[in-house]
């Protein structure tokens, strides 16, 4: 019964009010920056949604220099030499 | 290292398990699946045991990767398009890390699954699977949790949406979801994010340490 109920509260795009606030305060705690504030410190719900997108974009940036860094990684290693041999071990 | 080591299984075990899975979730009661899952799930990306299975699985993407473009010699990709491929593999690896639980880990293998087996197969929808974000709000409302957001006002909520679309794009799969769909896959993205980090900075570290590496960018 109430499960069907928050689907359908879902798939419309209207929620109430203490929902959102009750999603955005969830989103809040893995917020880095937000967090070092104190925890008291009531924030605007806008703020919160700023700072997540900032978040997500910044973790992408760092994902995409790791991935760049690992291909150059991957790539200098010597066929015949000792990385190699550590690499396919960890590749195998 | 060793526990790199380790948890490394052939491909075709996580493919049994993840349809063993699906079955016994799909003949539970959804709302008790779904209370679990939300309730484990965001333990579980902060988890060691889960950086460990998400390195193995990084590790045979990788592999991958090189299999592929070490088979097209004849004209060797450049920097960036070498860059982009581990991207690509790594956020796979992600996705099925997740085992199918959230959209955007659905998105990120459904556009994989377009590119490559467009012609062979067509591709599988995981509609048996419950989604996470329809039925968890309701264990979240009998939960009480310190709220430490401000009340909504009247004229806060256009721009509070619109931040909420911006929000959407960001996730894979969630650019056209409601409002509280969003929200909870976004929570779960962002940890499952943030785990990708650490375990490619140690995959970095890692192969870094092993003699004559390139200096850090």
């Amino acid at each position: 019964m109430s499960n069907r109920r928050s689907r359908q509260s879902s798939s419309a795009s209207r929620i109430s009010d203490d929902q959102m606030i009750d999603l955005v305060s969830k989103l809040r705690q893995f917020l880095p920056e937000i967090q070092e504030r104190r925890r008291s410190d009531k924030v605007s719900a806008s703020k919160v949604l700023q700072e997540t997108c900032n978040y997500i974009r910044k973790l992408h940036r760092e994902v995409d220099n790791l991935s760049d860094r690992l291909s150059q990684l991957l790539d200098s290693v010597d066929e015949d030499s000792p990385e190699a041999a550590v690499i396919r071990s960890l590749l195998m | 290292m060793a526990s790199l080591i380790s948890d490394i299984e052939p491909p075709t075990t996580d493919l049994v398990r993840r349809k063993k899975r699906s079955s016994v979730s799909s003949a539970a009661s959804p709302s008790t699946s779904a209370a679990s899952v939300s309730g484990e799930s965001h333990a579980r990306w902060r988890s060691e045991k889960q950086q460990r299975i998400y390195s193995a699985k990084l590790i045979q993407a990788l592999q991958q990767v090189r299999l592929n473009s070490s088979a097209a010699t004849s004209s060797s990709p450049t920097a960036q398009k070498r860059g982009k491929a581990v991207r690509e593999a790594a956020d796979r690896a992600l996705a099925v890390s997740a085992r199918g639980r959230t959209l955007w880990s659905r998105a990120i293998l459904a556009n994989r699954i377009k590119l490559k087996f467009r012609k062979q197969k067509r591709p599988k929808t995981p509609t048996k699977i419950p989604s996470m974000t329809t039925v968890v709000n309701s264990s979240n409302r009998s939960r009480t949790r310190r709220v430490s957001v401000l009340r909504l006002n009247k004229k806060n909520i256009p721009d509070v949406n619109r931040k909420v679309r911006v929000l959407g794009r960001l996730v894979p799969g969630c650019g056209k979801q409601s409002v509280p769909v969003i929200l909870e896959e976004a929570t779960d993205y962002i940890q499952a994010l943030e785990m990708q980090v650490r375990a490619m900075n140690s995959l970095v570290q890692l192969l870094s340490s092993y003699g004559s590496a390139p200096p850090p960018i």
